[in-house]
């Protein structure tokens, strides 16, 4: 029993990771048609802000604010810089985001090396606790209840407020939004920094979590990201808090209960099988 | 005609290589309804389009003695001007209240105009718009151009499109209304409302203008309704548009 629930809460904070990664990715493509392929190298550049500040005795939770912080900067000058020119251009705007996501862990490594680093775990949360007989991690905690945090605010953010409301509208039809006298690029900005958020977020948490940060960790991420954003349904984030839960849960008992690795498999295969199903996703829209 | 609100001369808009507009000139008067009319794939809706910069086009397009071609879409609409487009453009996944909210441009929205001329959308607001009727919908659509009373300008492209009889008169004095404070121009194949309605017409054909001038007079000239329009006897223009 003590198995189930050390896996069971490993796995919920595996998912609470992959939807704070997958969050940002749907919102982003579900309003702007972008497939950001950059987003893992925000998710890095979060993490290795986060570790920066931490090892400078920043503390954790300002640690983590200032990874954040960083990480939302780089996400508005990658929206401002690189995919604004590059709107009527979808191919290009692929190709750059990959070029991004691919440059940013080449330069992470150049500077700091490519061997990970030790993340400063603080005392508090290096500990475990007792759950139904299982001594569980404390951050694993932490990680849950940060994507609970995410998940509410993002559910606060698009439905109780006017830039919330055009972000559901531009979703269903970008056009109509501009028809409507609305500068639709804004929301676009403000989108990719929510989404940058969400994933330096992520970044500085995964730290906790695997204990360490490297160049990579981003692009490892970032594919079980996109399964959760297609399992969810492209631009709904309900259907990605949904999916990353079931992706989690189903990646520790596979891994766990059978050989190392076939976790991952599974959920290659349950993705298959759930779009042979429903092909637009659990929701197929917006939360 | 005195000096016109909208000015659009030489438009021309090309879509995937295919030259959609090979030159459109049209006046929209500073009052009442302009009717612009043509056969099914005659450029109207790529007209509208164009001159709100929804597609790529050349030319002029002059609005309120403004040049608006090389504005972004917003930057024109938020100039006061109020789009009614032809699939209606409803939010679905939203509600009628929040689909109204959307379109809030002015600090104080004319609401007791929408729910005075559509009393359904008040009782409606909460209701996801993706399950109201074709009728229903299109009331959302003209109530969010009414909403703003600073609006100079209202599109309408087949408002009337698919809908019942019932609706279409409940349209008709939306329109009405609607074209006693702004002018609007007003893409409709429904000729008995366009009768009802417009003082003057544009005709369009293959993309370009073959005809502007006071529609009574068009629809009153078999001959040139015919060659124009597609349409014979002036029985059958109104049986035309009465079946809309």
């Amino acid at each position: 029993m003590s198995t189930v629930v050390l896996l069971g809460v490993t796995g919920l904070g595996l998912g609470a990771l992959y939807f704070l990664v997958a969050s940002g990715l749907s919102l982003i493509f579900g309003l702007m048609d972008v497939l950001n392929f950059a987003h893992g190298a925000l998710l890095s550049v979060g993490a290795y802000a986060t570790w920066w500040a931490a090892s400078h005795s920043f503390g954790f939770p300002l640690a983590l604010l200032f990874g954040t912080a960083v990480g939302t900067l780089a996400a508005v000058a990658l929206e401002l810089g690189l995919i604004r020119p590059l709107y009527r251009r979808p191919r290009e705007q692929v190709l750059a985001t990959v070029g991004v996501g691919l440059a940013v862990p080449a330069l992470l490594s150049a500077i700091w090396g490519a061997d990970a680093r030790t993340f400063p775990v603080p005392g508090v949360l290096a500990g475990t606790f007792t759950l139904v007989g299982a001594s569980v991690p404390v951050n694993r905690l932490v990680l849950v209840g940060a994507a609970l945090v995410v998940l509410l605010a993002l559910r606060l953010f698009l439905g109780r407020t006017r830039h919330g409301l055009v972000v559901r509208a531009g979703v269903e039809d970008r056009a109509m939004v501009t028809a409507l006298g609305i500068d639709v690029r804004k929301a676009f900005t403000l989108v990719f920094a929510i989404g940058g958020a969400a994933a330096a977020l992520a970044g500085g948490l995964a730290g906790l979590y695997f204990g360490s940060v490297d160049p990579t960790q981003g692009s490892s991420l970032l594919i079980f990201g996109f399964v959760v954003v297609v399992m969810g349904g492209l631009g709904s984030v309900g259907g990605a808090a949904v999916a990353c839960v079931v992706v989690g849960l189903v990646q520790q008992f596979a891994n766990y209960y059978s050989t190392a690795g076939l976790g991952d498999l599974s959920v290659v295969v349950m993705l298959a099988a759930l779009l042979l199903v429903r092909p637009s996703g659990l929701t197929g829209r917006l939360a | 005609m005195t000096s016109p609100l909208l000015c659009v001369r030489d438009l021309k808009v090309v879509i995937g290589g295919r030259h959609i507009l090979h030159g459109v000139d049209l006046d929209v008067a500073a009052g009442g309804v302009t009717a612009l009319l043509g056969r099914n794939g005659a450029g109207k809706t790529t007209t509208v389009r164009g001159v709100l910069g929804l597609v790529p086009r050349t030319g002029s397009v002059r609005y309120g003695g403004d040049e608006t071609v090389g504005m972004t879409t917003h930057q024109i609409v938020r100039r006061g001007i109020g789009y009614v487009p032809e699939d209606r453009g409803v939010f679905v996944a939203l509600t009628v209240a929040e689909n109204l909210r959307l379109a809030e441009r002015d600090p104080d929205p004319a609401y007791d105009l929408v729910h005075e001329l559509f009393p359904e959308l008040k009782q409606r607001a909460r209701q996801q718009a993706g399950t109201l009727s074709g009728g229903q919908q299109q009331m959302v659509a003209i109530g969010r151009t009414l909403l703003n009373r600073g609006n100079r300008l209202v599109i309408a492209d087949e408002p009337t499109k698919g809908l019942a009889p019932r609706v279409v008169t409940e349209v008709a004095v939306a329109l009405e209304r609607a074209a006693q404070a702004v002018p609007v121009l007003l893409v409709e194949q429904n000729l008995a409302l366009v009768r009802r309605l417009a003082a003057h017409c544009v005709v369009l054909a293959d993309g370009r203008t073959a005809h502007a001038g006071p529609a009574a007079e068009l629809l009153a000239d078999t001959e040139k309704s015919k060659t124009l329009l597609g349409v014979g006897r002036r029985a059958d223009v109104t049986a035309r548009g009465g079946d809309h």
